[in-house]
C-alpha cells in the first residue's frame, strides 16, 4: 500500500490496554440490544478521493470500504494478528485450489442483497472481477495479472472478459477463477477491498463521489467531497458470518472534513467527534497521553519508513556509500521524530516486526545481532572514504509534512556528516510520492513510506524492491531505488512458488531475502510505526484490526 | 492581497528645483529631505530598530560559534547542562502513556538554547539570527531586482511610447492581473522540484536564488506603473524636450535627465518593497515552497514552531513578532521617507 494510504495509517501507535474491551460476559445479542443506534462522528482534515471501492487506494477509505463492501473473501473482522487471517464472505467457504493450484471454485451464498435490494448473483461476482480491469484499477496489472485472459483485458481494458479467467455458473451459483499458474497470494489477494462484488451494471469508470451499492451492513447515503461522507443502515443488510462481516451497533456514522488535526483533537476532547483520522500533532501527544490516556489506543503497523537510495545515481550506485549510510543513522534518534518510542521502534531490515518471513536481523549497527543499538560513524565513514565519493551533492527529497521533513533534515545532518554537501528538498505530498519515483527527475535519495495490503513477505520486498517493480521513466515505479537483481528476483519467485506446498520454508526464505537485500542496501530501513486511536468518551468495544486498522462497526456510542 | 498605495511622488524636478527664497544656504533637496527624515521621530525609532535587526542578523555565525552549536544540523540526540545538570534537548514524555517527545523549553540564558529548542533539537535563537539573515537577503535581493527591472521597463515603455509603450504596458497589466501570492506559489512549485539552467548559470532546486528571483519578478509591475507614468510627464518637460531638441543621443537624456528624477520614486520604494519582500519570503517559505531545509527564514522556523504551538510557543512566536517589528519598522520608515522627499509636502 502507498504513502498516500499509509498516511492514513500513519496515524501510529501502541495499545497499552487491550484492544477490545467487549464484555464477553454478555452474548452478542444482549450487547446489540443494549448498544446499538446512535451516530457515530469521524473527522478528518481531507476527505480520501473517490468512493469506488475498486479504485480507492488510501488506508483512510479501505478502513470504511470495510463497512459498506463484500468480496468473495475477506480478511477476519478480529482485533490483532487475527484481523489477518483470511475468512469466507460472499462465498461459502474457502475453496481448496485444484488443477495444480491453478484452479478455485468459490461457492456464492444464497439470500444476500445489495443495498439497493437486488440479489447478488453469479454474473455480479463475474462482472465486479472484469471491472477491476475495465477501469484500470490500481493493481489490476499487479494483483490480478495472473487470472487467466487478465493479459488481453490489460491490454484492452474496455473489452475485457476475462474469457476462461472467472467462469460463472448461475444454475451451481458457482465461480471458477483460472490462474495461469498457481499463487499462494491469491486469496489474500482477492480479500482486499479492491476485489469487493458490486451489481453487475455498475458503470465501467470510475464513481467518484457517486456511492455504489454494496452488501455490507452500510451503504453509503452522500458524498462530498469538502464536507462530509455519511454512511446509514443498510436495509437490506442481515448478518451471515460474525468473522467477514458482522452486523454495525451505531445506526449511523458521519465522517466530517476539513478541520486541521489540532480541531480534531479538541472536538474529540470536548465530545464533538468521536475519533479523529490524522495523527494528533506532536505537541498534543503529551496532553492526551496524560489526560485523556483512556482514550487513546496505540496499536502496532505492519509498515516501515524507510530511505530509498538510486542505485543508479552517484554516490549511491556505489554499495558502500549505501551502507554507509545505513550504519551512520540513528534510528533511535529518528524514532524522536515521529513522537518517541512509544510510537514507533526503530528497524534496520524491510519485512516489519510481527510480518510473514520476519527474523529479527541487524546488519547496520554496533555490535550487529538481532536488534539496532546504536549507529557506527566510524564504520560508516570509513566506507565513505574508501567509495571516494566525499563532497558530492546529495538531495534529499522530502514531502511536505512535519515527520517527513523531520526525517529529511535529520538525514541531511547524517549526510552532511559523512562528508557530502547535502541539502533537502521538500515538496507537496500530493506529487512527492510518484516524483520519487520517476528516474526522469534524478531523484537520490527521498524518504518514504509503505504498508502491508495484504500479509505477505511478497507485498514488501517482491514490490518494493523486484525489477518487475522498476519501470524507468514512469511515475508508477515502486521500486524508487532502482536496484534489479536478477539472482534475488529468481530466489524470490522460487519463495513465492515454495508458498504454496510449504509456507513455514518459504516464510524462512523470505528472511534470508530480506538480509540479502540488506546487504546491498538499496534501502534504509529507518523505523516501524504504530498506529495512533484518539476517542470520544462515548465509545465502547474498540477492535483493532492488523489488516484494516480500527473496525467501527464492533464500535458502539451508546 | 491589498498593496500599499503606489507612491507616485511629483515630478522630481520639484525637489531638484531649489528653494529661491534660502540660495545662501546651499541646501540640495537630498539634504533637505535628510534634515526633514531626522526630525521624524518615529522615522528615526524605525531606522534604529531595522540596524539593530540587521545587526543582529549579522551576529549570527558569531553568535553559533560563540555557543559551539551548528543550528542546521539535528540534535535530536543532544544533551544540554542547565544548573549543572544534563538534560536531553528532546524529551521524551515520561507520564501518562509516554506519548510525544517535547525539545526543550527556553532557557532564557544567551548561553544556550535561549529560546528554547525546534523539533529537530536545534537552538531557536541561533536560528532566528540566521534565518533573519536569508530573510534580509532574500528581500534585499529581491527589491534591488525588482527596482532594476520596474526602471528599465518603465523608462523603456514611458519614454519610447507608442507600440512600444502599449506591448510592455499590457505585459505589466497581464502580469499584474494574477493575485501576488498566487502568482509567486505557482512559480515556486514548478521551479522548486528542479534546478534550471539560464545562459551558463543553473540555479538549483534549494537555492535562495529561487525566492529572490520569484520575489523580484512578481512586485515589477507594482513599480513600473508609476515609474512609467512619471517618465511620460518627464518626456514633456521642458528640459527634457530641451535636450532632445539639442540632438542629444536618447541614452544620454535617459541617464542624465530622466533617471535621476525618478531616484526619489524609487528610494521610497525601496521600504515598501523590502517589507513586502519580507512577508511574501515568509509566506512562501512558510508553504515550504521558499528556503529549504535546513537553511533557516523567518517563515520557515514558524512553519517548525506551528507544530509546537501549545507546548513551545515561542519558536513560532519569536520569528512572528521579528517579522511584524521589522515590517512596521519599514513602512513607518517607508512612510517617512515619501514625506522627506515629497517637494510637495512642507516638512515638519
Amino acid at each position: 500500500m502507498t504513502t498516500r494510504i499509509g498516511r492514513a495509517a500513519l496515524i501510529g501507535a501502541a495499545l497499552l490496554s487491550t484492544t477490545s474491551i467487549a464484555a464477553s460476559a454478555q452474548t452478542r445479542e444482549e450487547l446489540m440490544e443494549q448498544h446499538r443506534g446512535g451516530t457515530l462522528r469521524l473527522v478528518a482534515s481531507a476527505a480520501g478521493g473517490t468512493i469506488d471501492p475498486q479504485i480507492n487506494y488510501t488506508a483512510q477509505y479501505w478502513q470504511v470500504m470495510q463497512l459498506v463492501y463484500d468480496g468473495l473473501l475477506t480478511f477476519k473482522k478480529a482485533a490483532g494478528e487475527e484481523g489477518g487471517v483470511v475468512v469466507p464472505d460472499l462465498a461459502t467457504e474457502i475453496p481448496e485450489p485444484t488443477n495444480d493450484g491453478k484452479t478455485y471454485v468459490f461457492q456464492l451464498r444464497d439470500g444476500i442483497k445489495f443495498s439497493d435490494g437486488t440479489d447478488v448473483g453469479v454474473d455480479d461476482v463475474v462482472a465486479s472481477f472484469q471491472r477491476i480491469f475495465k477501469i484500470s484499477g490500481p493493481t489490476s496489472g499487479t494483483f490480478y495479472n495472473g487470472i487467466v485472459g487478465a493479459d488481453a483485458c490489460l491490454a484492452s481494458p474496455a473489452d475485457c472478459t476475462l474469457e476462461g479467467g472467472v467462469v460463472g455458473d448461475e444454475a451451481a451459483r458457482t465461480v471458477t477463477i483460472n490462474l495461469v499458474a498457481p499463487d499462494p497470494e491469491f486469496l489474500l489477494k482477492i480479500s482486499v477491498p479492491h476485489a469487493v462484488i458490486l451489481p453487475a451494471e455498475t458503470p465501467a469508470t470510475d464513481a467518484g463521489v457517486n456511492p455504489i451499492p454494496g452488501t455490507g451492513p452500510y451503504y453509503f447515503e452522500s458524498y462530498n467531497p469538502n464536507e462530509s461522507l455519511v454512511m446509514a443502515r443498510n436495509p437490506n443488510f442481515q448478518e451471515w458470518s460474525q468473522d467477514a462481516q458482522p452486523d454495525g451497533y451505531v445506526d449511523r456514522i458521519e465522517y466530517g472534513f476539513g478541520l486541521t488535526d489540532e480541531a480534531q483533537v479538541t472536538a474529540v476532547q470536548n465530545g464533538q467527534a468521536d475519533w479523529m483520522f490524522d495523527q494528533p500533532p506532536a505537541d498534543r501527544l503529551n496532553e492526551i497521553g496524560t489526560q485523556y490516556a483512556e482514550q487513546v489506543h496505540v496499536n502496532p503497523l505492519t509498515a516501515f519508513w524507510y530511505a530509498p537510495m538510486n542505485t543508479n545515481l552517484p554516490p549511491f550506485d556505489d554499495v558502500r556509500v549505501r551502507q554507509a549510510v545505513n550504519y551512520a543513522i540513528d534510528r533511535a534518534a529518528l524514532v524522536q521524530v515521529f513522537g518517541g518510542p512509544v510510537l514507533a521502534q526503530p528497524v534496520c531490515q524491510i519485512l516489519p516486526p510481527g510480518f510473514p518471513g520476519h527474523e529479527d536481523s541487524c546488519i547496520y549497527t554496533q555490535s550487529p545481532g538481532t536488534t539496532w543499538t546504536a549507529p557506527d560513524m566510524d564504520k560508516a565513514r570509513a566506507l565513505v572514504e574508501e567509495s571516494g565519493t566525499a563532497g558530492q551533492d546529495v538531495t534529499i527529497v522530502v514531502e511536505d509534512t512535519t515527520v517527513s521533513r523531520g526525517v529529511g533534515t535529520y538525514l541531511q545532518s547524517v549526510l552532511t556528516d559523512l562528508g557530502y554537501n547535502a541539502s533537502v528538498n521538500a515538496i507537496s505530498s500530493n506529487i512527492q510520492f510518484t516524483y520519487i519515483q520517476n528516474t526522469n527527475n534524478n531523484v537520490q535519495i527521498s524518504v518514504s513510506q509503505w504498508y502491508q495490503d495484504y500479509p505477505a513477505a511478497s507485498n514488501f520486498l517482491n514490490v518494493l524492491l523486484s525489477c518487475a517493480s522498476f519501470h524507468p521513466g514512469s511515475d508508477a515505479s515502486i521500486n524508487i531505488a532502482g536496484y534489479c537483481n536478477e539472482e534475488l528476483d529468481a530466489r524470490m519467485q522460487a519463495a513465492m512458488e515454495l508458498a504454496v506446498t510449504d509456507p513455514e520454508a518459504a516464510n524462512a526464505e523470505w528472511a534470508k531475502i530480506d538480509q540479502a537485500f540488506m546487504e546491498e542496501a538499496p534501502m534504509a530501513p529507518l523505523f516501524t510505526p504504530k498506529a495512533i486511536d484518539f476517542l470520544s468518551t462515548r465509545v465502547g468495544n474498540y477492535v483493532f484490526s492488523n489488516q484494516y486498522k480500527w473496525v467501527m462497526s464492533e464500535a458502539w456510542v451508546q | 492581497m491589498s498593496l500599499p498605495s503606489e507612491p507616485v511622488l511629483a515630478p522630481a524636478a520639484e525637489p531638484a528645483a531649489a528653494d529661491p527664497a534660502r540660495p545662501a544656504e546651499g541646501r540640495g533637496p537630498w539634504r533637505t529631505a535628510w534634515r526633514r527624515l531626522r526630525r521624524n521621530r518615529s522615522a528615526m525609532i524605525s531606522l534604529a530598530v531595522l540596524l539593530a535587526v540587521v545587526a543582529l542578523t549579522l551576529l549570527a555565525p558569531a553568535y553559533a560559534g560563540w555557543l559551539g552549536i551548528d543550528p542546521f544540523r539535528s540534535n535530536l540526540a543532544g544533551t544540554w547542562m542547565i544548573d549543572g545538570q544534563s538534560v536531553p534537548v528532546m524529551e521524551p514524555s515520561t507520564t501518562g502513556l509516554g506519548l510525544g517527545v517535547t525539545p526543550i523549553g527556553p532557557t532564557w540564558d544567551l548561553g544556550g538554547y535561549f529560546l528554547g529548542a525546534d523539533n529537530q533539537g536545534r537552538d531557536v535563537a541561533a536560528r532566528l539570527l540566521y534565518g533573519g539573515r536569508n530573510s534580509l537577503v532574500i528581500a534585499g535581493a529581491a527589491t534591488v531586482l525588482c527596482l532594476m527591472l520596474a526602471t528599465l521597463l518603465g523608462l523603456v515603455a514611458g519614454y519610447m511610447g507608442g507600440v512600444v509603450d502599449m506591448i510592455l504596458s499590457r505585459i505589466l497589466d497581464v502580469l499584474w492581473a494574477f493575485p501576488v501570492y498566487l502568482l509567486a506559489i505557482s512559480l515556486s512549485i514548478v521551479l522548486l522540484t528542479s534546478a534550471f539552467t539560464i545562459g551558463p548559470v543553473t540555479i538549483t532546486a534549494g537555492s535562495l536564488l529561487l525566492p529572490i528571483g520569484i520575489i523580484g519578478v512578481i512586485y515589477v509591475p507594482y513599480v513600473a506603473r508609476p515609474i512609467r507614468a512619471q517618465v511620460l510627464t518627464l518626456r514633456q518637460s521642458e528640459f527634457v524636450l530641451a535636450a532632445i531638441g539639442l540632438g542629444l543621443p536618447t541614452g544620454r537624456i535617459l541617464r542624465k535627465d530622466v533617471l535621476p528624477n525618478l531616484l526619489p520614486t524609487l528610494i521610497v520604494f525601496v521600504p515598501i518593497l523590502l517589507a513586502l519582500a519580507i512577508t511574501t519570503e515568509s509566506a512562501l517559505s512558510y508553504l515550504s515552497i521558499g528556503v529549504q531545509p535546513p537553511d533557516a527564514s523567518w517563515g520557515t522556523i514558524i512553519q517548525d514552531g506551528q507544530t509546537l504551538l501549545y507546548s513551545r510557543p515561542w519558536v513560532a512566536l519569536a520569528p512572528g513578532l521579528a517579522i511584524v517589528v521589522t515590517v512596521l519598522a519599514l513602512n513607518v520608515l517607508g512612510d517617512a521617507v515619501r514625506d522627506a522627499l515629497d517637494a510637495r509636502g512642507h516638512g515638519r
